[in-house]
């Protein structure tokens, strides 16, 4: 048989139907590729290379610094009050939502978003306005000696409500798709409300659970805008991290602001490698809870 | 008589869906609800299970008031139509669920649970799949495994609801003779909801038809077969018997069709 023959009962090489033209997906993942260096990995890489720019030693000062000490401290006391009480919000509101029929259902998914929607500045200004010396309540607080504005408290309430919707809103399509038929099936059973939510529902939305919560907890550590407005840019009382880092850099100390940055940067990577970690560790679970 | 049903109503927003349903059953009877979707059959065996609430009307289970008891404190296995099978747990988890939430003195040791769930795989012919979780089952697998977590309990009444709906017609037919077999082994008293008359008329000892919340006519499949109450029942169930004349209940659709 000649060569001829052959290309003459040659069949074009199976392709599936929904495939692309190889140049076209080339081109398509090339893009992809592209715009993840230029605006995601180019300025991660600015941010080290800038913090560690005069040596390792500078970079440490910086952080280890008692301001700066301050500021990561007054972000884990955020996010660590902040994060707990959303989950509860958030377990407590996707419940109602999608398991519950009740008046004002729509308004309440409405209103669980709307911190998305509004500028964090007014999300801030909101409470110096409820809260502040002039604000609503503000000559009640002082009578009793409670600060908010410009404390710790205000911080901690200005993150919450910018966090608000991230766990709810991870939850509510998941518990929304499961229906309550186990929980039905449970209850038949012989469980009681309590055993039903533990056995039941949480196993089976633990993995939106944790990835609502480490969102939620990166949102935490990183607002600017809300926080800024409430916090009054004490040094070394109530500023936080991202703040910290806004102070640095308005002082000329572009060492020390990328030195604290990258720490903000760190504590981001470290989220998702451990998001990433869980998800490849526990590939066959999952897979199990969201097949059908 | 065993399970009494006295004028049960429910509405959903103001649609009704039963209008006062009254019928009775013999202890260890299979029951039966039959009808188009929409009948309130479905409602009914919810009311039953405690998972829906009946706004009139009363129900005597074994001389007891059943709807004054929450569902989890009436032991009534419920099987449903998608399996509704935990699905984060292995087969055998599943099956031990029932056992497992109960208080610490009521709770078999753990061999025992153990003995009971093989005891029940081998009952619903699943040996040795204890380890499966039920994504890695076939439809009927599931089935059979949610039944046998529903007989785990030990149920004083069994409610099925369309539990063969999901599956294809030759496990339908099998499934059907195996858990008649398994009621006859097991005595327990068994409501069972389908749409399928040919399932019905097959399997229950006493059918109960319903249309638009109402019973039409409640009887054995022969008694049904030989005198239909009303030109529904003789529609649904394809007999080319009609009621005879003193029967007949207006039908609401052939009015309605003439208009």
């Amino acid at each position: 048989m000649t060569d001829a023959t052959m290309t003459e009962f040659a069949l074009p090489r199976p392709r599936a139907a929904t495939a692309d033209h190889p140049v076209a997906r080339a081109l398509l993942t090339a893009t992809a590729m592209f715009f993840i260096a230029l605006f995601l990995l180019l300025p991660l890489i600015t941010v080290f290379a800038q913090a560690l720019k005069n040596g390792v030693s500078t970079a440490l000062a910086a952080i280890v610094e008692p301001d700066a000490l301050s500021a990561v401290k007054m972000t884990l006391i955020a996010a660590g009050i902040a994060v707990p009480l959303n989950v509860v919000f958030g377990l407590a509101a996707s419940w109602a939502i999608s398991k519950f029929d009740f008046r004002g259902k729509s308004f309440l998914i409405t209103l669980i978003d709307l911190p998305f929607s509004v500028s964090p500045v007014i999300s801030g200004l909101v409470y110096v306005l409820l809260f502040g010396m002039m604000g609503w309540f503000g000559p009640w607080l002082r009578e009793h000696d409670i600060k908010i504005i410009f404390a710790i408290p205000g911080i901690v309430l200005a993150t919450m409500f910018v966090t608000f919707p991230f766990v709810a809103r991870e939850l509510i399509p998941l518990m929304s798709d499961q229906g309550r038929d186990e929980e039905e099936a449970a209850t038949s059973l012989g469980a009681s409300g309590l055993q039903t939510f533990r056995r039941v529902t949480l196993p089976n939305i633990k993995w939106g659970l944790l990835y609502g919560v480490l969102l939620c907890n990166a949102r935490a550590m990183g607002e600017f805008g809300a926080v800024s407005v409430v916090s009054g840019h004490i040094r070394g009382q109530t500023n936080t991290m991202p703040l910290h880092i806004e102070v640095l850099y308005n002082d000329y100390q572009f060492v020390a602001a990328f030195a604290v940055a990258s720490l903000l940067a760190l504590l981001a990577l470290v989220t998702l490698t451990v998001k990433t970690f869980l998800e490849w560790h526990y590939a066959d679970e999952i897979a199990a809870v969201h097949k059908h | 008589m065993s399970l009494v049903v006295e004028s049960v109503a429910k509405r959903f927003d103001r649609f009704p869906a039963l209008k006062g349903v009254s019928f009775s059953a013999p202890k260890g009877c299979f029951l039966a609800l039959l009808g188009p979707s929409g009948s309130g059959k479905t409602t009914l065996l919810r009311i039953l299970g405690g998972l829906e609430f009946a706004e009139a009307g009363r129900v005597k289970f074994e001389d007891g008031d059943w709807l004054a008891l929450p569902a989890r404190e009436r032991r009534a296995g419920f099987v449903f139509q998608q399996y509704a099978l935990f699905r984060h747990m292995t087969v055998a988890k599943n099956i031990a669920f029932g056992l497992e939430v109960r208080g610490r003195r009521h709770r078999p040791p753990r061999g025992e649970i153990s003995r009971r769930v093989e005891e029940l795989l081998s009952l619903v012919q699943l040996d040795g799949l204890g380890k499966r979780y039920p994504s890695q089952l076939s439809g009927g697998q599931r089935q059979r495994v949610a039944l046998a977590r529903a007989l785990a309990i030990e149920p004083r009444m069994l409610l099925l609801d369309e539990p063969f709906g999901a599956l294809d017609a030759k496990v339908r037919k099998e499934l059907r003779m195996w858990l008649r077999h398994i009621h006859d082994k097991t005595g327990i008293t068994t409501v069972f909801v389908t749409h399928d008359q040919e399932e019905a008329m097959e399997l229950a000892d006493l059918v109960a038809i319903l249309n638009q919340g109402s019973i039409e006519q409640i009887g054995s499949p022969a008694e049904i077969r030989r005198s239909p109450a009303s030109y529904f029942v003789a529609d649904f169930i394809d007999s080319p018997i009609r009621p005879s004349a003193e029967q007949v209940v207006p039908f609401p659709e052939t009015r309605a069709a003439r208009h």
